[in-house]
Formats: C-alpha cells, sequence, structure tokens
C-alpha cells in the first residue's frame, strides 16, 4: 500500500491540489494528514472540505496545533502575530462542520508500522518540534516500536535514522529519489510543507510510503503560489504569509 | 537466515553451478537463471550471523542498494538480491578479465602499463562519481580490468551514495578501508569526497610503479594518520625511469589536503592520456623526501586537521569541467575567434576549476616522399598549433589548466567527436554555420554533426551581424 504523506497544508488550496494529482499519478492507494491543515492560507473551507472527502473513504488525520488554534483562541498561544491574526480570521471562516471535524481529529494514528503524529512522538498533543538528533531520538520512543514515524510541524524536509550508535543519524533527502526505508531500524520522516515551503523553493513538499517494499520518496510539486499568495491578500491576511509563498522562505 | 546452498541445489531459482570464492566476508558461487540473461551470473553471499561483526549486515545493505542503481560498463550487471530476513544474496554479472590484485605479482611494471591502467581506473571512476558514488575501497583486488580494457569496480560493501542515507556513517567513527590505500579524511571519518579515491588510485599507481607502497601497511591509528604528514619516497629516486610528469601525477593524487588534490577523476584521465600536457612542478621533479623542517610543518598542521566540507560527488564534477574549443586553424576568421573567445572566457570566469582543450583538426599529410613526409606533417602541426596558442593568449588561462592538440583525421567532426568521447568532455564550443546557409547544406556541416552527435553540452557560436548602416 502507498501512503501519501501530507503534512502543513495550511489553507493552501492550490499546494494541497497539486500534491494530491502527482500523488495520484505516482500511485497513492490512501493518503495521511500530519496535522496543521489551516491556518496562514486563504482557503481553509475548501482545503476542509477536501481533506474531510479524502477521510471519509479511509485517509488517516491527525491534528497540528494551528487547528488547535482555529477551534479555540487559547490554541494559539506561543504563535507569532501573523499566525495569530491568520487563526483569528480562520475561526471566522469555519462551518460548523469543519470545527466539528477538526474537533474529532486524534492527535496521533497508526497504520501498520506507521506511526502519524503533528510533532513530536514524546507528547503527541504538546506539538514538539523534531529539530535535530535528540528530538527525533525522544520521537522514535514515544511509538512502541513504529518502524517508520512520519511528521510535521517543521516545514523543511529531513530523514532520520536510528544506527548502531546512540542518536539517530540526519539525511537530507532528494527530491524523488526512492529511500529503503526496511524494518531493521527505526526511520523517522519529516515530509515538508504542503503549503507553506520554508526552504528556499516555492515547491510544495510531500512524501511517499511504501509499506509493503518499505520505500519511502520525497517529492516536490511545484504549483501556482502566485494564486495563493493574491488570495491571501484579497482577504486581508497579513503580506508577509503571501510573501513567503512566493520567496520559499 | 538459511544455511548456504551446495552445488547443485537451487535458491529463488538460480541454480548454483559451482564456487569461485570462499573468503572472510562471505561466499561466490556461479549462477545460473531460469531463463539465460546473455551474461554469466555470479552470486554473492554475505557471511552473516552470530559471532561476525554487526557492520557486516549494514555492509550488505549498502552493497545492495548501491548495485541496484548503478549503471555503465564499470560495474557488474545488477540482476537481484534475496530477503536479508531469509536469505542474503546478490546476483550480478560475472565480470570477466584480470583482477588487479594479480598484477601486483609483477609490479613494478612498466611505465605503459601504469598509465594505461590508471586511465581505466580513473574512467571508471568518473563515472561512478558522476553517479553519485565514492567508492571508499579502491584497490587492486577490488578492480577487474575486461578484456576491452574498461576497468570495472567490485565490492561497494564500504561505498557512499549521496542520493540515500549513509547507514555506515555510525560504524564508521574507527576508519573503514584498506590501510594501505584509504585516504586521510577518511582515517578522519569523512566519507563523502570522491576525491577520496583519487587518493587511492594515487596509492595504487605508485605501488605499480615503484613497487613499493607510499606509506607501507599500517595496522593502527597513529600509523594511519602518518599519512597526513609524512610524504612518501619521490617514486623518481626509486625508479629513475620513471618519468617527472608522471610522478608530478602521482603526487598531485597523493597530496594529504583533498583540495589540493585534482578536483575531478576525469581530469587525472585527461593527465595520464596526454602525458605532454602535463605541467610537471616541484612535485614532479623532487628527487628527495621533504626536509625535517617541512615534516615539523605538516606535522603540526596535520594535528589540527579538520577534514574540509565536501559537496555531492555529482556538484564537484559540475565544477571541474572540461570545456573543449575547437578551432578552425585553416580558416582565419578574425570575428569569429574573437566570438569563440568571449564565449569561452564566460565558461571559465564561472568555474576557476575548469580546464580548456583547444583543438583543430589537419587533414592527414599528403605523402610527398617518405623521407620528408614527417617533415611535413611535423611543419603542419607546428604551424597550428602556433595559431591555437595565439587564439588563446587573450584568455591569459594558467598553463596548468589549458591544452593544444592538433588531431588528424579526414572527418574533422568525427575527430572531434572522437576526442571528446575518449576525453570526457564536458562542454564542446565551435563555430556556428552562416545564418544564410540553405537548410540543405545544413545537413552534413561540421557543427550539425557536432550538435547532432556529441556526448555533452555544444555551444554554437556566432558573431554578431554587422549593424544597419
Amino acid at each position: 500500500m502507498k501512503i501519501a504523506l501530507l503534512a502543513d497544508v495550511h489553507s493552501n488550496l492550490e499546494g494541497l491540489t497539486a500534491c494530491l494529482e502527482h500523488a495520484a499519478r505516482q500511485g497513492a492507494d490512501t493518503h495521511a494528514f500530519l496535522g496543521d491543515l489551516v491556518g496562514y492560507g486563504a482557503d481553509p473551507r475548501a482545503v476542509l472540505d477536501r481533506v474531510m472527502e479524502l477521510a471519509a473513504r479511509g485517509a488517516r488525520v491527525v491534528r497540528g496545533n494551528h487547528d488547535d488554534a482555529a477551534l479555540d483562541p487559547a490554541g494559539d498561544d506561543g504563535m507569532n502575530l501573523s499566525a495569530r491574526r491568520a487563526a483569528a480570521w480562520t475561526r471566522e471562516q469555519l462551518l460548523p462542520e469543519h470545527r466539528a471535524f477538526l474537533e474529532a481529529l486524534p492527535f496521533h494514528d497508526r497504520v501498520e508500522g506507521l506511526y502519524v503524529v503533528h510533532g513530536s512522538a514524546s507528547a503527541p498533543d504538546k506539538h514538539v518540534y523534531v529539530t535535530d538528533a535528540r528530538s527525533a531520538a525522544y520521537s522514535l520512543q514515544g511509538t512502541d516500536g513504529a518502524t517508520w514515524v512520519a511528521c510535521g510541524h517543521v516545514h523543511e524536509q529531513a530523514l532520520y535514522y536510528t544506527t548502531g550508535g546512540s542518536r539517530p543519524l540526519n539525511f537530507k533527502p532528494v527530491a524523488g529519489v526512492a529511500i529503503p526505508v526496511p524494518s531493521r531500524r527505526q526511520w523517522l520522516a519529516i515530509a515538508g510543507s504542503v503549503g507553506q515551503p520554508r526552504d528556499g523553493n516555492t515547491a510544495a513538499c510531500y512524501a511517499m510510503l511504501d509499506l509493503e517494499r518499505a520505500v519511502m520518496t520525497f517529492h516536490r510539486v511545484p504549483y501556482d503560489w502566485d494564486a495563493a499568495a493574491r488570495k491571501i491578500l484579497a482577504a486581508g491576511l497579513p503580506e508577509r504569509l503571501a510573501i513567503r509563498l512566493r520567496t520559499g522562505e | 537466515m538459511g544455511t548456504l546452498p551446495e552445488i547443485g541445489e537451487g535458491l529463488d531459482g538460480y541454480r548454483i553451478t559451482g564456487k569461485l570464492h570462499s573468503g572472510g566476508m562471505g561466499v561466490l558461487l556461479t549462477v545460473e537463471p531460469a531463463e539465460d540473461m546473455g551474461f554469466p551470473l555470479v552470486m554473492k553471499i554475505p557471511r552473516l550471523g552470530y559471532g561476525e561483526p554487526a557492520e557486516a549486515v549494514v555492509s550488505y545493505e549498502v552493497e545492495q542498494n548501491v548495485m541496484s542503481v548503478l549503471q555503465g560498463p564499470h560495474v557488474p550487471r545488477y540482476v537481484g538480491a534475496g530477503d536479508l530476513a531469509v536469505q542474503p544474496y546478490i546476483v550480478m554479472e560475472l565480470v570477466e578479465g584480470t583482477c588487479l590484485k594479480d598484477w601486483v605479482e609483477r609490479i613494478p611494471l612498466p611505465v605503459e602499463e601504469v598509465t594505461r591502467v590508471g586511465g581505466a581506473v580513473a574512467t571508471a571512476l568518473r563515472s561512478l562519481h558522476q553517479q553519485e558514488v565514492v567508492h571508499l575501497d579502491v584497490k587492486p583486488s577490488n578492480i577487474i580490468l575486461r578484456p576491452s580494457g574498461e576497468a570495472v569496480f567490485i565490492d561497494f560493501g564500504l561505498a557512499h551514495h549521496a542520493h540515500y542515507p549513509d547507514l555506515l556513517a555510525e560504524e564508521s567513527r574507527a576508519p573503514m578501508g584498506s590501510a594501505p590505500y584509504i585516504s586521510p579524511e577518511q582515517v578522519l571519518g569523512v566519507r563523502s569526497d570522491p576525491r577520496s579515491d583519487l587518493f587511492a588510485l594515487g596509492v595504487m599507481l605508485y605501488e605499480f610503479a615503484t613497487g613499493k607502497l607510499p606509506f607501507g601497511a599500517p595496522t593502527g591509528p597513529s600509523g594511519l594518520r602518518r599519512r597526513l604528514h609524512v610524504d612518501p619516497i619521490p617514486p623518481r629516486a626509486i625508479r629513475p625511469e620513471i618519468p617527472e610528469w608522471l610522478q608530478e601525477v602521482i603526487f598531485r593524487l597523493l597530496e594529504p589536503d583533498a583540495n589540493r588534490r585534482y578536483a575531478t577523476a576525469a581530469q587525472v584521465a585527461f593527465d595520464l592520456t596526454h602525458p605532454d600536457q602535463v605541467t610537471v612542478t616541484e612535485r614532479g621533479r623532487r628527487m628527495k623526501r621533504a626536509g625535517l623542517v617541512t615534516r615539523f610543518q605538516r606535522w603540526f598542521h596535520a594535528k589540527g586537521m579538520e577534514p574540509a566540507a565536501v559537496v555531492r560527488p555529482s556538484a564537484q564534477l559540475a565544477n571541474a569541467r572540461i570545456v573543449l574549443a575547437a578551432i578552425a586553424t585553416t580558416h582565419t576568421n578574425e570575428a569569429l575567434f574573437q566570438a569563440q573567445r568571449d564565449a569561452v572566457r564566460r565558461l571559465l570566469a564561472s568555474d576557476p576549476e575548469s580546464r580548456l582543450a583547444c583543438v583543430t583538426v589537419v587533414r592527414p599529410s599528403s605523402v610527398v616522399g617518405v623521407e620528408t613526409e614527417d617533415d611535413v606533417a611535423t611543419t603542419q602541426a607546428i604551424k597550428n598549433l602556433v595559431i591555437l596558442r595565439n587564439w588563446a593568449e587573450p584568455l591569459q588561462q594558467p598553463t596548468s589548466s589549458i591544452s593544444f592538440h592538433v588531431l588528424e583525421g579526414n572527418d574533422p567532426a568525427a575527430t572531434v567527436l572522437g576526442y571528446a568521447r575518449a576525453n570526457a568532455v564536458d562542454q564542446i564550443v565551435i563555430g556556428a554555420p552562416p545564418p544564410d546557409l540553405p537548410l540543405r547544406m545544413l545537413m552534413g556541416t561540421f557543427a550539425t554533426k557536432i550538435a547532432a552527435e556529441a556526448p555533452c553540452t555544444v555551444t554554437l557560436v556566432r558573431p554578431p551581424a554587422p549593424g544597419p548602416d
């Protein structure tokens, strides 16, 4: 089974649509959304409609900190000003069915040997960033022995893997390369952000895991970021959020 | 983990037909597939399990992974692999030829043989590095020469592929590799620098040329570290018939600082096939090892030596390219010369490590008389060489990174293409046909043929049209 791993969509309908089309061409059987469906972008309703439709057909969806903030103002704790303004705007946009969907989301989920979470598996509801070998090790230890952990929260793609040594090692994936990820060791994949890439490349990020073959491929998908940025400006959201899509930073 | 299959038995559809080798790392069996593949096969079964080091499993994983993605004539063709949980094995092409290990019995070898095998290995390394792989265990016993003369690498158990997580990174805190051949940066734990393979090639060439290993075969960490500061006895001090240019090449490969070695394997292959174009420096002329003061300075420097940051193997290739400028020396056209120079200058400016090969093709000299044939040919070559040098003068390229070649051939395009293929040229700069040439005449021109068949990027240069009066 091929499962498309999509993190940090952030209400970016153009980014999501491009990634879903790409994943379909790559033969994705199902999807896992790794949190932060909304926040920052201008299309929370359309994005949630699409995700809810996929969830009804078996996609797994977990909750991120921006999803928390879209439900409850207390959830924007620790966010910067433009993120808080976007969260407040998003709260006004959501219809009752969107709120109900977000409220029902779990903080983590499991598909065979794959554990999905927004931040760290060490504390799924706390949305802890996995930024280095130490935090990756904590996350891997928090899963009761999953072979693969897939997460988001950090917007740049990365692959951590355990070795004979004490700490996992960090690898920067090359787009489009199928990497063997056999179950003899543990792997932690940060899928990168669909809706707000931050590594200087505007292309949307996602990853695909083939559970049977134990192969993971990280992808970069060019999309119409200009349209997404114009919608952000038209919605009266902070200009900075539009600039981020145009620069990928 | 299963027990080893016997001769005559089958495994996953392969029939075991014989045993080639049984050693510490594993067993090599000849096998036959259910359907003939057109080439003989060998099955490599690693020795894994209780009592074997953990890195043997990782090494098997690395080899299987790297071999499954490598292509080209310089690696055995990969056929398939067994499940590690059941019976691990790799099935690949049985490469026919001579293992360079057998050559070691005959060392020292004649200079021509050292040069030829060095060129073959450098060409094979270029292919690996282009595919983002660093071998990290280059030594005679891991190289087979096909009857065609092409070098093939075997055993990728220590290799590094830039597109995949390095499973051996953690295990390699103790240096991995073969003590006589391992590069200084590998001693320090670096596993991603393609120039490490060039160092190992330097050790091999030194060994083949002199009959001795430049750094011996140390067993402990301090012995391994000595190559960071100790310079080997100059090959010419051991065998005076070794030419200075070859010593220059060997010492440049053996520089402890990777930045002072050749930047790419293609450049090594180029020098080994054009001895007359090698700029000999003090390295090549040296007849004694460095004095005590120099050695102390090197030792002091090595104490604090941190390996330089390295980029992807192919990124290094992209930065040290071979540019070929084909100059029509027989048709002087100053405007075109100028335009070609400008194009070449812009290419070289973006990359100081590039090399420029200035090439022209002349027709084989007509036979005037047996006595004078050579003289005519020489005069013609010199005349064209002078024009080539004059063309290149304004570029002010350092002599070590420019070379001049007057090639003979009845078909200029085929001659230039042959040269470009043999020397792994990265880009060809040629003059474009005139803009008003009718299409039917365009076919079959020098430029069209080069553009259609070149193994690399081709730049067609055309001088700007004169403006309206």
